[in-house]
């Protein structure tokens, strides 16, 4: 190299910390644009109390997210439920039971690169597939009880992914200590291995929900309604045990709307006045997104300074 | 009555049991998806010759002459893609050498959580912001920019898919080995020289692994390009039109009440099909590509 190009090269030494640092402020303003964007537009809608206590409505200034946010909630609450039982113990088995031998190997490792792949799938692809076996194969119908099962798949490559990284940090002196006083393997996974990986699966848990909370598209294509002017049923009675199966039934089978849903409703009309509750509803969706990603940022910090093997 | 030891036994055997099956139900849902995906499609393939799918340049399935030829969809759905990495990939590359090679630990700190979360952001509300502030003020600079278009949802997707970019591009710079770096510093290279003609070179593989997830990221999207970028089908290259995407379309039909068995209904899933084997395409690119990084040292 010649003594121009080693004084051009120093000098790109010095310029380029410079570009790439404004490359990364360019995303910072791109994130902190959309947040403040969202933010004025919807300011007047996010200060008035009953925009979150009412139903939707033909007249914009009426009209409110009650519906979307309990619809949210429900369907939440059955994606995380079909997660724990599923999930989890699919990772727990993958990472923890897995022999990688003779037929059960062959198995287990169409299970991993099957999970894998589904990570990879786009989201409205798990809409079809609702669409076809839980509407209309299971007749399960357009309800919140099909939209629980289709967030949980969803959800289910990033809960094993992390369910796994969990159980893997566990040294495996733990394990030998726990055989060599007799224990089983299910004893050793429920008394050492569950404990010490709990934080990092529920991360896992919680980043998959923070990304499951905002999917609109899966649920579009399942026929999630838009104007829902009511709330399911609660599935609870004057009487003992004051809980009634029939009612819980008919709560799952309800049809409901969630926030995302009710945005794209409102994005999609062309008066402005709706525009404004559609700010309003995203932002609350940001801000419940950014609350759930910052829990899991801040549990995952706190897991590994707790155990240090 | 058992005794202690059978019982415990048992109840092994019977948790073994319990978590295999949890992770065999996962299978399911891959033969699900294939068998949905294939058994309607192969109804709407009785309707519409595969032949008309591949060759027929007209996409009009609610006209009264029903055209199904994909290639506007498919046309619209790569040009958005290929827009949003003509933005993800110089911009994935200048800050994925920034970090790896000259930001400091804090400023990394900061830095990978915000780029990561450019992802976790609910896709309804980038339709929002692409809709009503990217395209305001892009039209203000594009002349005949139409109110929806292809160039603000690919800007916007580009943004969205820096993890891939940036931020996998970053993992694998990472992943280089110092004592190459130092080799190289030792023969007098700067640290920009080293990162061009060694550091990225070593972490190739892994660089083009992310940029195409990224690019399948972009292409399975919806809510950005069904908000923003119009329900048109529409066989350009010109990024100011509106035009429709195959995630856009699913979308449309599956806002309307669609009889079960139709030939909309049918050709959601034919279209899906469309959408799946190109996805499972760039992913097995990826895969493969990622196979490759351990062999580099």
């Amino acid at each position: 190299m010649n003594k121009k190009g080693k004084i051009a090269d120093s000098k790109a030494d010095i310029i380029y910390p410079i570009v790439g640092f404004i490359a990364f402020f360019l995303v910072i303003s791109f994130l902190i644009t959309l947040i403040i964007d969202i933010l004025i537009d919807g300011f007047e809608k996010l200060v008035d109390p009953s925009f979150y206590t009412s139903y939707p409505s033909r007249f914009p200034e009426k009209a409110g997210i009650l519906s979307g946010w309990v619809g949210t909630m429900l369907v939440m609450a059955g994606a995380i439920f079909w997660s724990l039982i599923i999930g989890i113990p699919a990772g727990i088995y993958l990472e923890e039971y897995a022999t990688k031998r003779g037929i059960i190997g062959k198995i287990e490792s169409i299970i991993e690169l099957n999970i894998n792949n589904l990570a990879a799938v786009p989201a409205i692809i798990y809409g079809l597939l609702a669409l076809g076996i839980f509407v209309y194969r299971f007749k399960f119908g357009e309800s919140i009880l099909t939209a629980g099962l289709t967030l949980s798949i969803l959800m289910l490559p990033v809960i094993v992914v992390n369910t796994r990284e969990a159980i893997r940090r566990i040294p495996r002196d733990i394990r030998e200590g726990a055989y060599a006083v007799g224990a089983t393997k299910w004893d050793t996974v429920r008394d050492h291995i569950l404990p010490y990986s709990l934080g990092g699966i529920l991360t896992g848990l919680i980043i998959a929900a923070s990304r499951a909370i905002g999917e609109t598209a899966p649920l579009v294509t399942i026929g999630a309604l838009t104007f829902i002017a009511f709330l399911p049923p609660a599935p609870f009675v004057s009487e003992f045990p004051f809980f009634s199966p029939e009612k819980a039934w008919e709560l799952f089978m309800s049809p409901f709307t969630v926030l995302p849903i009710q945005i794209f409703n409102w994005v999609s009309r062309p008066q402005a006045a709706f525009q404004i509750n559609a700010a309003a509803a995203g932002f609350v969706l940001l801000v419940l997104t950014v609350l759930m990603n910052a829990l899991a940022y801040y549990y995952r910090q706190k897991v590994r300074r707790k155990y240090i093997w | 009555m058992l005794s202690f030891i059978t019982r415990k036994k048992i109840l092994d055997r019977l948790m073994l049991a319990v978590f295999f099956t949890a992770g065999f139900i996962t299978i399911f849902i891959t033969i699900g998806i294939v068998f949905v995906l294939l058994s309607d499609s192969v109804k709407f393939f009785q309707e519409v010759s595969i032949k008309d799918f591949l060759t027929e340049k007209e996409w009009t399935p609610v006209f009264a002459t029903k055209k199904f030829g994909v290639w506007p969809l498919v046309a619209g759905t790569f040009l958005i893609a290929a827009i949003a990495m003509l933005v993800s990939i110089p911009l994935g590359i200048l800050i994925a050498i920034y970090l790896s090679e000259y930001a400091s630990v804090r400023v990394k700190e900061i830095a990978k959580p915000i780029i990561e979360f450019m992802e976790a952001i609910p896709t309804v509300v980038y339709g929002y912001f692409t809709l009503l502030f990217v395209t305001p003020i892009l039209q203000k600079i594009v002349p005949n920019l139409e109110a929806f278009n292809s160039l603000a949802p690919g800007i916007v997707l580009g943004f969205m898919i820096l993890p891939y970019t940036a931020s996998m591009a970053e993992d694998s710079m990472k992943g280089v080995p110092q004592r190459i770096r130092e080799a190289s510093y030792a023969l007098g290279a700067t640290k920009l020289r080293t990162a061009i003609t060694i550091v990225i070179p070593a972490a190739i593989s892994g660089i083009v692994a992310g940029f195409i997830l990224g690019a399948s990221r972009a292409i399975g999207e919806t809510m950005v390009v069904a908000i923003a970028a119009g329900m048109y089908p529409n066989l350009t290259l010109d990024p100011r039109e509106p035009i429709q995407t195959m995630t856009g379309y699913i979308v449309q039909v599956a806002l309307g009440d669609l009889p079960y068995g139709s030939i909309e209904y049918l050709s959601i899933f034919a279209v899906g099909l469309a959408l799946f084997i190109i996805a499972f395409i760039f992913n097995s690119i990826a895969l493969w590509l990622r196979s490759r990084i351990r062999e580099a040292y």
